[in-house]
């Protein structure tokens, strides 16, 4: 066909204009990323600048494309795909295995038992305040605040020495697995989880008085990058992004999987309370407030949670599914996590696609930055909280 | 205690060789390019944050290739982001030193085998100085790593110019972190990457 | 909310019998062929139409079927006002594979798209800008296809290990 281009669009920059003065002003073109400090990751920005407006933003991605759909293709058997999601969204690994292990069992139609589930949801709920935290530390780190990054990652450590003592792991798990789990939790996983709940709430409050309510902070944030709802939706903009724009849409809530339905906690949606709806503020802040439901969740979770239970009672022996297919999203800390998988009855998968937030999300990122400042796009690209393991999978 | 020693003891003053002293100083302060890939670069980060704290060693991030004495590549390289490391990596100031940070910088790690897109190992087009296995490597192996990075800097020496003196090998039993002199890892071996001449055309439009 | 059969009738209501196929006697959830030339009015239509209002495309998923010689492209819609989901299939032959963009019903599809074209070859007519997205724009041939052989060097860096 003709339109296949094999270098990206053609740049073509604004004829020199006369300032007035004699002095002659152009636009500009320059290159952010890969390597940046403040890409998370490797992206690559190309901005034409008009002085320091952004008049066109392309996100160049890719450099991070470690051919998860062909590696899961390649296996020889279902469970072997779990190390690979870890690595997709490497921040919030819980939440990936979580997803693919649903949309097998909804496949295979395997129930697991309810210690299962609720280990399962503690975890994620445990994995969500970890990477909505390193989510606020570096978007504080991307602004200038460098106290609540070290601040954030203090608790982090808290939550990953959780996920140690039941995983062995502190970053990539593979303890979801289809069916159950690698291994029970310890006998003080309770205690300890407990123990974090009680000491982490009133670090939200530290957190905002530290950052959210942070003079400079509300001046760089508010009033930036405004993503209207209708956009976010069109775009297919999920997660956090799309709540700050006040929707309030949460897969946990509207397309229950698991057992969210059993819990009671609200969805969180941004209401421009420093100035737009669905400005980086407010995507900002409904991560932190999510944090606070989370410890909603895990705390009536703990209290309901069976102490009895095998948890590797219902893992078949080998899986092999019926012929079909199916496509299952869950709610990750970055928003809807989508796998369509195709099996062909053999033991090996025919087809894996998952649908990354992140990705999805990242492709607003030209519409939403026009006519910004060329500093703000940091304060952006921070606010949509790419992983981009996630977005080139 | 040599005789110069006993006759400075009182007066603060420190008898060394210029070749340790200079060592000494470059150790002391690895500034660390920031740059991460994937999810190497969060323990990374997590080593630089509260925990673990990178600081204590003087260690501290830099953005600017040109400002930066040692390159953690920490995670996986790809084919596309190879060309930029190698760039990357000319940019930085000599001496300049290299780690490689968990198992797919070191050799392609799980991605080895089917991995059309990656590079199996970053020593492909860098010399790397150290090795720190892992996946991802805990923050106490990278700082490790780092550890090993000043034993090899200590045995430098001015006469036979940077980095030449061959270092042990710590290989117990594979979880121990290699360390390798640049010659083992064989600069001339890496590859030389082709800039098509478009590619070169489009940089100069400032694209 | 509609289940797939009322879909599928509303379709073949508006567009005609010939162009449709439900497909039911599948676990989990049955899914409607759409011709490929059509894909972009019906898309039109059921993002557009009144009780339909499929205003999201949750994923865009290419698919190579080597024994069929064809490519596939899946479609998963949903509506966030109506809560349905509908899965639409398109088909094409593995030489041939290119179809109507619908990266102006669906902004979603503009990435998607290009990550299908990177993958597996499939061509999307009017797209505005139809380029490779993860492999680097000098990659050779299309990695996701059963039958893809990698190249053996790129740029002079060696590509197997």
């Amino acid at each position: 066909m003709t339109n296949v281009k094999e270098k990206g669009p053609e740049v073509t920059l604004t004829p020199p204009v006369d300032a007035g003065n004699g002095l002659k002003t152009q636009e500009m073109v320059i290159n952010m990323g890969p390597q940046h400090p403040s890409t998370h990751g490797v992206l690559r920005m190309e901005l034409t600048l008009n002085g320091e407006i952004v008049t066109r933003a392309v996100p160049h991605i890719g450099y991070l494309h470690r051919c998860f759909e062909k590696h899961s293709e390649a296996m020889n058997d279902y469970n072997k795909v779990v190390p690979y999601v870890d690595r997709m969204d490497y921040v919030a690994a819980m939440n990936n295995e979580l997803g693919y292990a649903i949309a097998m069992e909804r496949l295979m139609d395997i129930q697991v038992n309810d210690r299962v589930e609720f280990i399962r949801v503690i975890m994620a709920e445990l994995q969500r305040i970890a990477s909505h935290l390193l989510a606020i530390g570096t978007f504080g780190l991307d602004i200038g605040a460098f106290t609540p990054f070290l601040y954030c990652f203090i608790e982090r450590e808290k939550i990953l020495d959780i996920f140690e003592k039941a995983s062995g792991a502190r970053l990539l798990y593979n303890y979801i697995w289809i069916g159950g789990l690698m291994n029970d939790v310890p006998a003080d996983f309770k205690s300890d989880t407990a123990a974090f709940v009680k000491s982490f709430r009133p670090k939200i409050k530290e957190l905002n008085d530290l950052l959210s309510h942070n003079k400079i902070f509300i001046d760089r944030t508010a009033n930036v990058g405004v993503l209207p709802d209708k956009v976010a939706i069109n775009y297919g903009v999920s997660g956090p992004s799309l709540r700050g724009s006040g929707v309030k849409w949460d897969l946990r809530k509207d397309d229950p999987y698991s057992i969210y339905d059993r819990f009671e906690f609200d969805v969180i949606a941004g209401q421009g309370e420093m100035g737009t709806v669905g400005d980086c503020w407010d995507r900002y802040i409904v991560r932190v407030w999510e944090m606070e439901e989370s410890l909603k969740i895990i705390e009536q979770a703990l209290d309901q949670m069976p102490d009895e239970g095998d948890v590797q009672e219902a893992i078949p022996k080998k899986i092999r599914p019926p012929a079909g297919e199916i496509y299952c999203r869950t709610e990750t800390p970055r928003g809807e996590l989508g796998y369509y998988i195709i099996s062909d009855k053999s033991t090996t998968p025919f087809r894996v696609k998952a649908r990354a937030p992140s990705f999805v999300n990242l492709s607003v990122l030209p519409a939403i930055s026009i006519g910004a400042m060329v500093a703000d796009m940091v304060a952006i690209i921070g606010s949509i909280d790419i992983v981009l393991g996630e977005v080139d999978r | 205690m040599g005789l110069l020693d006993k006759k400075y003891q009182d007066s603060n003053i420190i008898i060394v060789s210029l070749e340790k002293a200079l060592n000494w100083a470059r150790k002391s302060s690895i500034w660390y390019m920031q740059f991460g890939l994937a999810c190497c670069a969060i323990e990374m980060m997590a080593t630089a944050a509260s925990r673990y704290d990178f600081d204590r060693f003087g260690i501290i991030p830099r953005s600017s290739p040109r400002q930066a004495d040692v390159m953690i590549v920490a995670g996986t390289v790809t084919l596309k982001m190879a060309t930029r490391i190698k760039r990357l990596y000319e940019q930085m100031a000599e001496p300049r030193y290299v780690i490689s940070m968990g198992s797919c910088s070191n050799c392609g790690g799980p991605y080895w085998e089917h991995g059309y897109h990656v590079l199996k190992g970053v020593d492909r087009v860098v010399p790397v100085d150290v090795y720190v296995p892992g996946c991802p490597p805990r923050p106490e192996a990278l700082l490790q790593g780092f550890l090993h990075l000043h034993d090899k800097i200590m045995k430098e020496s001015l006469v036979e110019g940077i980095g030449s003196k061959p270092v042990v090998i710590h290989d117990k039993g594979g979880d121990n972190i290699q360390v390798k002199s640049a010659e083992e890892t064989d600069e001339h071996k890496t590859a030389q990457i082709e800039f098509p001449q478009q590619d070169v055309a489009r940089k100069k439009e400032g694209a | 909310m509609k289940t797939a059969e009322e879909l599928h009738r509303i379709l073949t209501d508006k567009f005609g019998e010939e162009l449709f196929e439900l497909k039911q006697d599948v676990p989990v959830a049955p899914w409607i062929i759409v011709k490929a030339e059509q894909i972009r009015e019906v898309s039109k239509f059921l993002r557009d139409e009144p009780g339909l209002r499929f205003d999201s495309l949750m994923c865009l998923s290419g698919v190579h079927y080597p024994k069929e010689n064809t490519l596939g492209l899946t479609y998963h819609l949903f509506s966030t006002s109506e809560k349905h989901k509908l899965t639409l299939k398109v088909i094409m032959p593995e030489d041939d594979a290119h179809l109507p963009t619908v990266e102006q019903i669906w902004k979603t599809a503009d990435w998607h798209e290009r990550e299908a074209f990177d993958m597996f070859g499939i061509r999307f007519d009017g797209h505005p800008d139809h380029r490779r997205i993860l492999c680097p724009d000098d990659w050779e041939g299309y990695p996701l296809r059963k039958d893809y052989q990698v190249q053996e060097f790129y740029r002079g860096m060696k590509v197997e290990y």
